[in-house]
């Protein structure tokens, strides 16, 4: 056998899984076939008291289903019968082995996950060694998948229906101590002690009948048909529903499986669980957030867009300019990526600000036991404050942080040059402004780029890196090592006003302002938008973002279009803000204060008290001048249908323009960024599910009732006319 | 097709529906069946086996009042072996269906004299008791966007913009009408006192009735339904089906709610023939009902629906009716329905309502077309209009007219 090795000591069969193939053991048809020969041999072989299932692959015992098979299944339909048959074969298989006669313990000698859970699931024992890493659980949810290896019916059967229903929907995956706290092992040995252990309790206790399979088995807590059942399944139902927005096939697909399956005996419990794992196969959500933010994510981690051929650049030095929010962010990720900082701002007590913010952020973290007193006292060794631009030489990279504004940005960037030798690389964290223009104030604009973070850094996994028309291939090359050394995802977007994700996400807040100005209800436009899968509805963050910034943006444009000597009429929009701030005091969320520095009460497009937040109830009569009377309110779906397209056809017109060169970093890009919808698979994949030629004949009928900005790009007709799609 | 005609209607008191005090609660249910069913042909003196089916509503039949309590309250009730029972679901308007099934077998030709009521022990068979599938089986709750009932009568209050001094000032007056009306003995006719099996006397009287109740009374009272609106993703589930609402506002409560109590309440009916022959004197006249389903979240807006069907297939307008009875399950449920039909407060639950007397679910119907029997004869007035919100979203209307 390749993958399962066996050997008999102390009347106990070992069957260890080491999948050479593989740097991980995953639950495979051929491993299963394998572990099934071995545990019929274990059963014939009399010398064989009890059976040890383990694996040879050190800290890992089993990480999971096979995922690439998942996605190999396409995006076309699913032969249903077929994978029922086939995925019921599993379930036999592992069916087999815990009624098969003789005691059968899981030796986890490592990470136990998903399908690899499953098995621990089917065994009479679940040892797990004692360390940290060693997490164990049924993440599948986290992908929009579930279980479906027998996980829905054997966890609540366990450890009862409360517990595993919260762990089995949110994917959750614990560590030891918690592992059994909550039930999901029996014992934790140190590694050493692992087999022992096991062939221990083969001798002492050895007993081969599942709790499940006694007579007058009860599901801990009650099972189907109990009280506890019942109102469990409820609040479940109300709770998960309202939280998806019915956006996530498997989270109803979990419940289902457990509604119907848990009565049911072990034999008969399997396929319910399998025709649930099957229908969220069926819809392309599952398919579409495996394929996007497993698959494609990890491209954007590896740095699979990298140009090849440049040698790998270790930066050991980073200059970061500017210790505001963004400027601590970066110096906080880099130093953890052990990186040495020079955190550098107008004057020195600016940038020990920084720095005594990153060392904040870490106590805050230490106080949580999420990190260690030695961590951090490493991580703030190597942030170095300064005011002088002369100890930036020497560094590999430098960032800049600053204000945006194009004369500051060009001083820091003059500043910075004499300093840095010729392989070092000036990076502009600028959040829109085009990169080559930026670039025009170095002596290398070839090694000039953009590094486009997202607030708060330490948290936000992506990052935009924007290629200037003269930045060379070289310092692209420079820039990903950089991202990766600090474990970010990257994609490339090339030089445009506003990249990639910021312009998508403008085209959001742009829909909530034209649904505000076509009279529709407030509420309307914000319950659409969290419906629609969007974190934040746009009347929210921008209150959130600030009336006032808005205000000003639109202000300069009035400058600058008087300056030109052209007439100046703001947008309905500009002019529902400029009255909230003028007539009504409303600045936002988080108001700057007056004049005479008393603090101004909070408050714009919603009223803020203690205990929440409401849309203000005057909105509509006070904005009346520039709110069409509506009195034909569009349905939620068509209002959720606009914020959908609006944002997929302004993804598509940037990669029309070549400002993105991939759909795989288009779709990651925005929903990691700017949090598009994850259940969709970002932009792409949401338009290619919805059909090229369905997309484009609905967005020809959004433009002509809502205006051009639904207009569909060439790039989109001539797909469609073609019969084309983005992935295939 | 014939006529079916209204020969008699009796109901029990209604008691509290708690186990601690409530006065129908130490005896089976079947006890509360028995009483009004004993009452038809003693009233009237003719033999129960002149009766060719029992139909009774109940929203719970499980336990002591299950698997077909319509043939066991008929046999517990002594009525003769020939004569049939069967138990009905239409939740909280079962006993107004029961009623018009039966009606609507006696227009059929099939029978000649039925028996349609219904009976509900909340106090021994706790609300839910029956389960099914409507909570708890994923598919059909997100479906229909499950949330409980309390949310549902929040939520038309939300929508339709009745504050929480709407509800309550709506309550207080059914308060004070259902006072007013055992003060007259309005209802002396139709109840009937609920006996013990040695005959000592159980209860007489509702006694879920608060007289002299204020607003400033009803001001104390917290809202049932928003800890769990708000906590278990209720709120979040109602809005997501009425995006239009921004948040819900939990105006009702323990007192401007039906309340939970005991009962039964049954209904003679039959064809003219019938009558002659035994020598019973019609009081009203079945004229037409309507069963309608409406929108499941928000659950409880179907009698505007069903009282427009039938009106329609009655050929009748809303003025043409005198008098209405609206089931007082929630206060917003029936300041809705008057302010869409267009129907005055003064003529509409002219002697109070669940809110005052309780709502025992499966015999309320039955109780409200008894009393409109009654309140017409005492107003000499002509057709009355009884309508229920329930469950599910549904709801039934009957028109009545006195002969």
């Amino acid at each position: 056998m390749a993958i399962i090795d066996y050997r008999v000591e102390d009347g106990a069969a070992i069957l260890s899984w080491d999948d050479k193939e593989r740097p991980m053991n995953v639950l495979s048809g051929d491993a299963l076939a394998e572990l099934s020969v071995a545990i019929e041999k274990a059963v014939a072989d009399d010398q064989v008291k009890g059976i040890i299932v383990t694996s040879g692959k050190q800290g890992v015992f089993v990480a999971g289903g096979d995922l690439q098979q998942l996605e190999s299944l396409g995006s076309g339909p699913i032969d249903a019968a077929d994978l029922l048959k086939r995925t019921g074969a599993v379930l036999d298989q592992l069916r087999r082995m815990e009624t098969c006669g003789k005691p059968v313990v899981a030796a986890l000698n490592g990470v136990t996950l998903g399908g690899g859970y499953e098995i621990a699931l089917a065994c009479h024992r679940r040892i797990l060694v004692d360390q940290r890493h060693a997490q164990v659980g049924l993440p599948e949810a986290g992908l929009g998948l579930m279980p479906g290896a027998g996980g829905t019916q054997r966890l609540p059967r366990l450890i009862g229906l409360q517990g595993a229903l919260g762990l089995i929907m949110q994917g959750k995956q614990l560590g030891p101590d918690q592992a059994l706290e909550q039930g999901l092992v029996d014992e934790l040995v140190e590694s050493a002690n692992l087999i022992p252990a096991a062939k221990k309790w083969i001798q002492e206790h050895g007993n081969a009948t599942q709790p499940w399979d006694r007579k007058r088995y009860d599901v801990p807590g009650g099972g189907a048909g109990s009280v506890a059942f019942a109102q469990t399944l409820m609040g479940s139902n109300a709770m998960t529903h309202a939280a998806t927005f019915g956006n996530m096939p498997s989270q109803q697909a979990i419940l289902q499986s457990v509604y119907e399956g848990l009565g049911l005996p072990m034999d008969r419990a399997g396929k319910v669980e399998t025709r649930q794992f099957i229908r969220v196969l069926q819809d392309p959500t599952a398919r579409s957030m495996l394929r996007t933010l497993f698959f494609s994510l990890q491209e954007c981690q590896k740095g699979a867009r990298r140009p090849k051929g440049v040698p790998r650049f270790d930066v050991k030095k980073v200059g970061i300019i500017g210790a505001g929010l963004m400027g601590q962010g970066i110096a906080h990720v880099s130093a953890k990526a052990g990186i040495d900082v020079v955190l550098l701002d107008r004057d020195l007590a600016s940038a020990e600000r920084g720095k005594k913010k990153v060392a904040q952020t870490l106590e805050r973290r230490l106080a949580k036991g999420r990190t260690t007193a030695d961590r951090v006292e490493g991580i703030l060794g190597r942030i170095h404050p300064s005011a002088d631009y002369k100890d930036l030489k020497g560094c590999d990279l430098v960032v800049e942080a600053v204000f945006e504004d194009r004369d500051i940005k060009a001083r820091v960037t003059k500043a910075s040059d004499d300093q840095l030798g010729d392989a070092a690389i000036f990076a502009s964290n600028t959040s829109g402004l085009p990169i080559t223009d930026l670039a025009k104030a170095s002596s290398r604009p070839k090694n000039f780029i953009g590094l486009h973070f997202f607030s708060p850094v330490e948290r936000m996994q992506m990052v935009e890196i924007v290629v200037g028309k003269e930045t060379s291939q070289t310092t692209l090359a420079k820039a990903w090592d950089y991202i990766l050394k600090i474990k970010k995802a990257g994609i490339v977007v090339n030089d445009s006003p506003g990249f990639y994700t910021s312009r998508v996400f403008g085209t959001f807040i742009s829909e909530g302002n034209h649904l505000l100005v076509e009279g529709v209800k407030p509420a309307l436009i914000e319950n659409a938008a969290k419906s629609a899968g969007m974190p934040m509805p746009p009347l929210g963050i921008s209150d959130q973002v600030g009336l006032g910034t808005m205000h000003k943006v639109a202000k300069q444009a009035e400058k600058d279009a008087r300056a030109a000597g052209k007439k100046w009429e703001p947008s309905p929009a500009q002019a529902i803000i400029a009255s909230l701030i003028e007539d009504h005091d409303r600045w936002g969320a988080h108001p700057p204060a007056k004049e005479d520095g008393t603090p101004r009460a909070p408050g714009g497009f919603y009223d803020y008290h203690e205990t929440g937040k409401n849309l203000w109830p005057e909105l509509s009569t006070a904005m009346s001048p520039w709110i069409a009377r509506n009195d034909q309110q569009p349905s939620a779906e068509v209002v959720r249908q606009r914020y959908l397209f609006t944002q997929c056809l302004e993804a598509a017109r940037c990669l029309e323009q070549g400002v993105i060169t991939d759909v795989r970093d288009g779709d990651v890009g925005v929903i990691m960024a700017v949090g598009f919808p994850a259940f969709t698979g970002g932009p792409f994949t949401y338009i290619d599910n919805y059909g090229l030629s369905e997309f484009v004949r609905d967005a020809d009928s959004l433009s002509a009732r809502y205006g051009a900005r639904f207009e569909p790009p060439k790039l989109l007709r001539d797909m469609a006319a073609k019969g084309r799609s983005f992935y295939s | 097709m014939t006529d079916c005609f209204i020969y008699d209607a009796v109901r029990t008191p209604r008691g509290k529906g708690r186990m601690k005090d409530g006065s129908l609660a130490d005896a089976p249910p079947l006890r509360m069946a028995k009483t009004v069913l004993r009452a038809l042909p003693e009233r009237s003196d003719f033999d129960s086996k002149e009766i060719e089916d029992v139909i009774l509503g109940c929203v719970e039949p499980v336990g002591e009042q299950g698997a077909n309590v319509g043939r066991m309250a008929a046999l517990i009730s002594g009525y003769d072996d020939s004569v049939p029972g069967v138990q009905l679901n239409r939740f909280c308007a079962s006993g107004l269906e029961a009623v018009n099934v039966a009606a609507a077998k006696v227009k059929a030709g099939d029978v000649d004299l039925i028996v349609g009521g219904g009976m509900e022990s909340m106090s021994r068979i706790s609300m839910g008791a029956a389960g099914g599938a409507w909570s708890t089986d994923p598919e059909l709750a997100w479906d229909t966007s499950f949330v409980p009932q309390g949310i549902a009568a929040d939520l038309i209050a939300t929508k339709y913009g009745y504050s929480r001094r709407d509800v309550d000032s709506f309550a207080v007056e059914s308060q004070r009408r259902a006072a007013a009306a055992w003060e007259g003995d309005y209802f002396g006719k139709s109840i009937v006192p609920v006996n013990d099996c040695i005959g000592v006397t159980m209860l007489e009287r509702d006694e879920h009735m608060r007289p002299g109740t204020t607003l400033e009374d009803l001001s104390h009272l917290k809202p049932s339904f928003e800890m769990m609106g708000r906590n278990f993703g209720f709120d979040a589930v109602a809005i997501q089906k009425h995006p239009d609402v921004e948040q819900i506002d939990h105006v009702h409560h323990a007192g401007n709610s039906s309340g939970i109590v005991d009962g039964a309440a049954a209904v003679l009916l039959g064809s003219r023939d019938a009558g002659r022959r035994l020598g019973l004197e019609p009081r009203a006249r079945i004229v037409r009902s309507a069963t309608v389903g409406s929108e499941p979240c928000i659950m409880l807006t179907g009698p505007m629906p069903a009282t427009r069907k039938a009106l329609a297939k009655a050929g009748m307008q809303t003025s043409d009716i005198d008098l209405w009875e609206i089931n007082e399950a929630f206060s917003a449920v029936c300041l809705l329905f008057m302010e869409e039909m267009g129907v005055d407060h003064s003529v509409t639950n002219v002697n109070g309502g669940a809110i005052a007397f309780g709502h025992p679910l499966g015999a309320t119907g039955a109780m409200l077309l008894g009393t409109m029997v009654d309140e017409l004869e005492r107003r000499d007035l002509n057709t009355a209009l009884i309508t229920l919100c329930v469950g599910a979203g549904m709801g039934t209307s009957t028109i009545i007219e006195r002969v």
